[in-house]
This record gives C-alpha cells, sequence and structure tokens, in this order.
C-alpha cells in the first residue's frame, strides 16, 4: 500500500522504485483482488471488473502506466484484436509487449494489460473506436494505427461519422508520432488527415489495403458531395479529396514497403482481411523500428486471436470459429469460407452487445453461399433461416452449435469429411458457441 | 385505382430507389423478396436498383423506399420531388412501399436535421413531426387494418393479422383523410402521440385510400417478417389473384411463420418496450 499520507498528492512522492508507482500498484492490486473474487464466484474471466475498480481507485493510472513506454494504439471497426495480435508479435521480436490480448478494449481491459507487464518497453493496445479520442487524451501514443469505418448496430447508425469526426478533433489538438491509417477507407483518411494539422503533426503513413466498404463512405465526410469508387482508386467528385498515395501498399504477390520490396504473405490466419490486418500491423510495427520483414515472418505465425479463428472441436468434430459483427465483416467472413463448397453454420444473435435488430442481415451476400447446405443457428436463426431462403440457399435450423455440427456432419460425404466445418458468428453467439467446444 | 399499372408479360420491374440514402437499415430486402415471391409463382421480376444520381424509371411497377438518416433523408426528398416522376407514376396505379424515412418523405411534411419541417412528396397523406419524446426504438407489433385484405392471423387466434417489425426512429406520425393507418399498435410506438386514432388508440403506418401506397415503421425489414404484406404488394402490382408458389420454394411460408411466430412471442414475453436503453456509447455520443 501507498506510504504517503492522506491527502498529499502524488506529484510529491518520491520517485518510484519500480516501474509502477506505489499508488498505481495499490489499485492494481484491488483490482487483482476484484478479479479473483469475481472469478470465485462465476462472474467471468474477472479481468473487466477488476480494471473498472483499479480505473475508479486511480484515475490518471492509465497515463501513469503507460508513461515511459512506447504504445501503439489499435482502432477501427473490424479486424482490432487481431490487428493488435499481429503487432504483440512483431513487437514481441524486441522483447516483452503488453498487450490486451482478451479484447477488453476499454480503459479498464488496457489497465489489467499495463499492470501485467510492468517491464515492457513497447504496448499495444486495441482500443474501442469511441473510447479513442479518451484515450488519446490520456496517453501519448508513438503511434495510432487507424484500419476502417464501417456501420455496426442498426439500432446506432449515425455513429460511423461522429466517430471519424471525433477521430479527427483528437487527432487535430493533440501530439502524436505517427498515425497509420487505411488509404482505401474515405472516413479513415478523412480522420487521420487531422494528424497533419495538429500542433503535434507527427506524420501519417498511408497503407493501400484494397479493403473496400462502399455503403457507408458514398457521402463525402469533407464535402458532402459524392465519392466515386473505381478498382484501385476513390476521389469525391465535388472536392479535393482523394485517396492518398499509400507508403505500403498490398498487391497480388505480398506486401509492397517504401522501400519497393514486396514481401510475400503467407499468413496462418484467412482472408482478404486478414491480409489488410497484416500491412496495417507491418507498417505500424516499422514506426516502433521492427524491420518489415521480421515483423511478417512474426505475425504469419498467429493463428489464435481469443478464439476466433480458433480450430475447437464439438464432440470430437473440428470446427473453426468465425466472428462477424456487422455486413463489413460478414461480408470479408464469407469470401474467408468460399474456397470449398462444405457445409457451413451461420449464428446470430441479437442482444444489446449484437444490436437488437438483424435487419442489417440482407446487406449480406448470403447468396454467395448457394450450393453449400447450410445451418443457421443462434437465437435469432429464424430470421437467418428466412434470409437464406430469399437467397435459395438449402438450409436448415439447429437450436445448438452441437447440433448444427451433427447436421453438418450427416451432410458431408468421405471427401470433405476432415476439414474443420466453418462457423460464421456474431458477437455473443461466437461466446455461446465457444461455451460448447471441448475442453 | 382499381386498374392493374401493368399490362402485357413482360417482367414486373421493381425500383428500389435510393439505396445509399435510403439503405441504412436493410430495407432492401423489401425488393429482394417482393421479386422472389413474384418468380417463385412463375412472374418474372427484375429490380432496378436507382441511385440518387440516376433519373427515376418512369416505367417500375413497385417503388421501395427505406430507412435512412436526417441528411440523407432530406436529400432523398429533395432529388425524388424533382421532376414529379414519383408522383406521376403513383397517379398511374403504380404500387409505393415506403418504410420509415421512406414513408416520412413520401408524406405531407417530415423533420429535418434540425427538427425544421421538410415538405415532403405529398403522396401519402400523413404528416411527421417531433414531438420531444424520446426516440422510440424496439420491437414494434401491429394488428392490421382488417380491411386491407391480409387475412386473418395465421396462428390460430382467428384474429386479424398481426404484423411485426422492429421500430427506431425519432418523429411521430399523423395520418391524414385521405390514408387510413395500416394497423393499430399492439406494443411499441408506431405512429405515436400523434397518431391515435378515433378512439385514443395508437396507430402505425399509412396507407393511402386514393392510390396504390403504403408507409410503414417496421424494419425487419418489413416483408421478411410479414408476408403477407409482401403478397398484397405483389397481388396490386399483378392486378389480381396470384398464382400457387413453386412447390419446392412453398417452405418459405413456414419459415417465414417460424419468425413471425418466435417474434410475436418474444413481445408477449415482455421486456421489449419501445423505449431506448441508453448505453455509454450513446451518452458518449450525446444521443439521448
Amino acid at each position: 500500500m501507498s506510504q504517503r499520507p492522506p491527502g498529499a498528492p502524488p506529484a510529491r512522492l518520491d520517485p518510484p522504485p519500480a516501474r509502477i508507482r506505489p499508488l498505481a500498484r495499490a489499485a492494481l492490486g484491488t483490482a487483482a483482488a476484484v478479479s479473483a473474487l469475481s472469478r470465485r464466484v462465476g462472474l467471468g474471466s474477472g479481468s473487466v471488473i477488476g480494471g473498472q475498480v483499479a480505473v475508479f481507485a486511480h484515475r490518471r493510472l492509465l497515463a501513469q502506466l503507460c508513461d515511459g513506454r512506447r504504445v501503439v494504439l489499435v482502432s477501427g471497426t473490424n479486424g482490432k484484436s487481431t490487428t493488435n495480435h499481429f503487432l504483440a508479435a512483431a513487437l514481441a521480436t524486441r522483447g516483452p509487449v503488453a498487450t490486451n490480448a482478451d479484447g477488453a478494449n476499454m480503459d479498464a481491459g488496457m489497465v489489467v494489460a499495463l499492470g501485467a507487464e510492468p517491464d515492457a518497453a513497447n504496448a499495444t493496445l486495441e482500443c474501442d473506436e469511441l473510447w479513442l479520442p479518451q484515450v488519446l487524451r490520456q496517453v501519448g501514443p508513438a503511434v495510432v494505427t487507424l484500419l476502417n469505418l464501417s456501420r455496426d448496430q442498426l439500432d446506432r447508425t449515425q455513429e460511423v461519422r461522429s466517430i471519424a469526426d471525433g477521430w479527427r478533433r483528437a487527432l487535430a489538438t493533440l501530439p502524436t508520432r505517427a498515425v497509420v491509417a487505411n488509404a482505401d477507407d474515405p472516413l479513415v483518411v478523412w480522420a487521420a488527415s487531422g494528424a497533419l494539422e495538429g500542433p503535434g503533426a507527427g506524420r501519417v503513413v498511408w497503407v493501400g489495403t484494397g479493403t473496400w466498404w462502399t455503403l457507408d463512405a458514398a457521402g463525402c465526410p469533407a464535402c458532402g458531395g459524392r465519392i466515386d469508387f473505381s478498382d484501385d482508386d476513390w476521389a469525391c467528385r465535388d472536392c479535393s479529396f482523394v485517396r492518398p498515395t499509400p507508403t505500403y501498399a498490398l498487391v497480388d504477390d505480398g506486401l509492397r514497403t517504401p522501400t519497393g520490396d514486396v514481401l510475400p504473405l503467407d499468413l496462418a490466419l484467412p482472408g482478404r482481411a486478414n491480409r489488410a490486418n497484416a500491412a496495417m500491423a507491418t507498417a505500424a510495427a516499422a514506426e516502433l523500428d521492427v524491420d518489415p520483414a521480421t515483423a511478417v515472418a512474426a505475425l504469419s505465425a498467429v493463428e489464435d486471436i481469443a478464439g476466433r479463428y480458433r480450430t475447437a472441436a464439438v464432440h470430437g468434430r473440428p470446427v473453426r470459429l468465425l466472428l462477424a459483427k456487422n455486413p463489413a465483416g460478414w461480408r470479408e467472413a464469407l469470401q474467408m469460407v468460399d474456397r470449398s463448397d462444405a457445409p457451413a453454420v451461420v449464428s446470430i444473435n441479437a442482444r444489446i452487445a449484437d444490436g437488437r435488430d438483424p435487419s442489417w442481415l440482407w446487406d449480406v451476400p448470403f447468396e454467395q453461399l448457394r450450393g453449400r447446405f447450410v445451418v443457421a443457428c443462434g437465437e435469432r436463426r429464424h430470421d437467418l433461416a428466412v434470409r437464406l431462403a430469399y437467397a435459395e440457399v438449402d438450409h436448415a435450423c439447429a437450436a445448438s452449435l452441437t447440433e448444427a455440427v451433427a447436421m453438418v456432419a450427416g451432410r458431408r460425404d468421405g471427401t470433405e469429411a476432415t476439414g474443420a466445418i466453418d462457423v460464421i458468428g456474431n458477437y455473443t453467439a461466437v461466446q455461446d458457441h465457444l461455451a460448447e467446444v471441448d475442453r | 385505382m382499381s386498374e392493374p399499372s401493368r399490362t402485357g408479360d413482360s417482367a414486373v420491374r421493381i425500383a428500389l430507389l435510393y439505396p445509399e440514402l435510403l439503405g441504412t437499415y436493410g430495407d432492401g430486402g423489401n425488393a429482394t423478396i417482393v421479386a422472389q415471391r413474384l418468380r417463385w409463382r412463375g412472374i418474372p421480376a427484375d429490380i432496378i436498383e436507382v441511385t440518387a444520381d440516376d433519373a427515376i424509371p418512369a416505367s417500375c411497377d413497385l417503388y421501395v423506399l427505406g430507412g435512412g438518416e436526417d441528411g440523407p433523408q432530406v436529400e432523398a426528398s429533395r432529388r425524388l420531388a424533382a421532376g414529379g416522376v414519383l408522383a406521376g407514376r403513383v397517379a398511374d396505379g403504380a404500387v409505393v412501399f415506403a418504410v420509415c424515412a421512406g414513408m416520412q418523405l413520401v408524406g405531407n411534411a417530415f423533420p429535418g436535421a434540425d427538427g425544421e419541417s421538410v415538405p415532403g412528396l405529398g403522396i401519402l397523406d400523413c404528416t411527421t413531426e417531433r414531438t420531444g419524446e424520446p426516440r422510440a426504438v424496439g420491437e414494434l407489433l401491429v394488428e392490421a387494418d382488417p380491411s386491407l385484405g391480409l387475412g386473418v392471423d395465421p396462428s390460430g387466434t382467428n384474429g386479424p393479422m398481426q404484423l411485426t417489425g422492429f421500430e427506431n426512429h425519432a418523429g411521430r406520425t399523423r395520418v391524414g383523410r385521405r390514408a387510413r393507418p395500416l394497423g393499430r399498435v399492439v406494443a411499441g410506438v408506431g405512429n405515436g402521440s400523434i397518431g391515435t386514432d378515433t378512439r385514443g388508440q395508437a396507430t402505425e403506418g399509412a396507407v393511402a385510400t386514393d392510390a396504390r401506397v403504403v408507409g410503414t415503421y417496421l424494419h425487419g425489414p418489413a416483408l421478411a417478417r410479414n408476408p403477407a404484406l409482401a403478397d398484397l404488394l405483389a397481388r396490386w402490382v399483378v392486378g389480381g389473384d396470384l398464382p400457387a408458389l413453386d412447390p419446392e420454394r412453398a417452405g418459405i411460408d413456414a419459415e417465414s411463420e417460424l419468425l413471425r411466430a418466435e417474434r410475436l412471442a418474444a413481445v408477449r414475453a415482455g421486456n421489449l418496450d419501445g423505449v431506448l436503453h441508453r448505453t455509454w456509447r450513446d451518452r458518449l455520443l450525446g444521443r439521448n
């Protein structure tokens, strides 16, 4: 516990004996006790509630825990966790890294992650996109990595543009050394450009990721005009807002770096979206002096993102869990599974964390699953079943993942019986399914 | 209005209007659903996506509009009004199905981004205002006006058809004399405090009495959860009874009924009121 007399401000304390100052240590100690209690009474892993207690006990805790470290923040609608894991792997080539690998991406989760690695000189933290401006105010990050912005929950649509504006304001007023930003998302470009105007005016490293989600970006964030998208470019037709020239870019055979070299990307994780995440992580790691080839080698081996993409088993049958929270994420997930004609499972809930209106299912091109047998699962499986019916996809409903996997197994022939069954689900649906996998 | 709007054997043409402005809530699915239900009855149907830069095609049989945010709604209304094509098509007997922001903008007037009254297209006699009441977000259950011909509810109650959906809107809507409500609210807000009928009962949506224009606050999309409403639009478009569904596709009605029954049960189980649950996200955004 702290030795200082009550009421004395922390600034008068003697220099801290260790990286973490006594007050912060006390707050973290309380947090650890609460976490343990939470686990004991079966409320979950306990890290978030413990972190909340710590943040409540010590308001400058996050800032203090970041003090003296080089911190990378990762934010965006989709790909935060994966990019953060990629970055952790890349930064780990240079020593210990503090990271919120469990995806707890508000201040409480960050505090717990930083407290767990007091001696790590580098930290990479995924940050909820709405919290980013507040976190930027507390933490002077070395790098801010901005992935993409698309609509997440239908009861909150206006959000996307407000978030971009909030990011832009924060980056324009706060010192940041470097922003690594997706050049192919106009809302991200709009937000990141704020850094170019700021007093701290760091630099912006643009990354060409080739990830297009045009439904939320048709209106120009600069002038309200229309943005035209072509195969590999975009520009506002009414003002000077155009795609910046990328420093890093995904090309057919890999990632083109600033030196012009093309590094082959042979990732353990599937899909185009993860190639984009890898490009973003490599560019961000380079800002902390990790050589791009070293970063690519390290992140290529990443294969498990807090249970997502994990190949698990349900009653001995292998399944691969893919998380897709919104139309943009579902498009990417469908693209990840389109390499085969094997049966698949799709699963959604509509709890508050998912958004209570699953109408967005009609913005997802389920027609791409035609020719495959698909089992609809989750609390809103009947919404999915109707969507699949109108998409003319052969399907059935199952009340649990276990039942869905049994149905799929019954439909498989011998040739494809060995591969894992793809299961795409939204947030709480995947959480539910993780509880059903074999331990 | 007894004349079918369509002549000859050509495909039914369905215009999905301004999906980039009015495509926020998945309502584009309504066009897909009508088209598929026609095709599965042997009637060819085409969907024409019309962006805000395109001229509105004058040759379509059904025009579908969805929900959107305040700014895009004003923009969509301004562009749709230009040239009066849609009003002309309605006068010729074409069918319009308009959801949420779409319903508000085909009405007489609706609130703009700052609450100011913006003139609508005036093809559906209803007027939307902001009353200062909280945004209506949640499950919406409606007992359809029996005179619309949606039939009895298939759930076995022998009562009028129950329509289910999810509402998400700030405005409240008054239905004028040249329209009647789509139905009365069983659960949720619908047209709200200024949209009550002569008995003081809350109503939902609006149906023109002198044209084939239907407006509703039901998302889901509405026609996915309520195939009877989809078939009403289809009957209007083809000008008579519909052939039976292809037996290979006939399972859709049973599946839709499972969805409808599941949603009805969820609403009846309660705790799905029409009041927004504020979360920390809403607080950060200053939303109420």
